[in-house]
């Protein structure tokens, strides 16, 4: 079974390395800076005490208020894993970096939020619908939707 | 009552049962005759090999007991195709020996299972794909009417709106039985068509 890394431990770590980076940490997650989302990931993965580097899960969830961007993160090497939040409080353009150059298996699902939340991920190589097709209005997974 | 005559000199036997014996053995005698046979005239070899029926009854009996279907399963519906195939109900009793996995192969395209918009274009080709004469069963709430779903920004509220459509199998899924039954209301449908039409 994959331990849950203890997320005040990394959390800690996080700011020590780099400063201002860690919002709030919200057991079992941890909530990032939205600007420092790419560098963190990167370290994340290639680090040799967590070497996160498998993306389980991408998936976002509306507050109405603002946008969750949530990352699972396994690493195949320590069995370990973490979860990531980022926050977006734009609503019409939503915008969050791409992690796809970090982790491949974030392709997909970042088209799957940008379909159904409309959540526009920059730096993403193909960012167009995944379900739905093209001339499709709106963004159905939106609280607002209909 | 004396009657003068009625008896051959002094055997005992009557002249009327006598006449009814000679009736008898005559009747007998004309019986042994063979019958004529109407096909006579036909050589030997045709006549063991010749059956009289119209062209559309064996036509359709033909079509009707060699369906192959078309392997497509959309959604759940799809697993009870699948038992209505395999051994306990075993499809192939009514001919349908084989799902075919090409259109072109495939006679009875069995819809099982919620369409959704994306995948209605490909619904349509493989339709389209299928060469006639072809059949289409709906199986199923959603394929009939879009089902649970059908207000659903994705999904399409009934088959009919994409191709035509023969049997609708109702039941959310349909039990194999009830599939079977469809299957075997089509062939009574087939049963039913004449080859000038189509």
């Amino acid at each position: 079974m994959t331990i849950s890394l203890d997320c005040e431990r990394v959390a800690k770590r996080l700011s020590q390395e780099f400063p201002g980076s860690v919002l709030a940490v919200e057991k079992p997650a941890i909530v990032l800076e939205i600007e420092r989302l790419r560098e963190v990931a990167e370290f994340l993965k290639t680090s040799p005490e967590f070497e996160l580097d498998y993306l389980a899960n991408l998936t976002a969830v509306d507050y109405l208020d603002y946008f969750e961007v949530v990352y699972h993160l396994v690493s195949l090497t320590h069995n370990h894993g973490l979860m990531l939040k980022v926050r977006c409080y734009e609503r019409t353009k939503p915008m969050v970096p791409s992690v796809v150059d970090v982790w491949r298996a974030a392709d997909f699902q970042e088209r799957e939020v940008y379909d159904l939340m409309g959540i526009v991920f920059k730096g993403h190589p193909n960012l167009k619908r995944l379900f739905l097709w093209e001339g499709f209005e709106g963004h159905p997974l939106r609280k607002d939707y209909l | 009552m004396e009657i003068e005559g009625w008896e051959l000199a002094g055997s005992g036997i009557h002249i009327i049962d006598v006449m009814e014996g000679q009736k008898i053995e005559e009747l007998k005698l004309a019986s042994q005759r063979a019958i004529p046979d109407p096909d006579d005239w036909l050589e030997a070899e045709v006549r063991r090999n010749v059956l009289l029926t119209t062209v559309d009854y064996a036509v359709n009996w033909a079509r009707s007991r060699s369906i192959f279907p078309l392997m497509f399963g959309l959604a759940c519906c799809a697993f009870e195709m699948i038992a209505a195939a395999a051994s306990r109900f075993d499809i192939a009793r009514f001919g349908m020996d084989i799902f075919r996995w090409s259109p072109r192969q495939a006679d009875l395209m069995i819809v099982a299972g919620t369409i959704t918009w994306k995948m209605a274009p490909a619904v349509k080709l493989i339709y389209e794909q299928m060469a006639e004469p072809k059949w289409v069963i709906a199986m199923g709430a959603c394929a009939i009417s879009g089902g649970t779903f059908r207000e659903s920004y994705s999904v399409v509220p009934g088959l009919n709106r994409i191709v035509p459509v023969d049997v609708y199998v109702p039941g959310c899924p349909p039990r194999p039985e009830g599939l079977i039954y469809g299957i075997r209301l089509i062939h009574q449908k087939i049963m039913s068509e004449s080859i000038k039409k189509r």
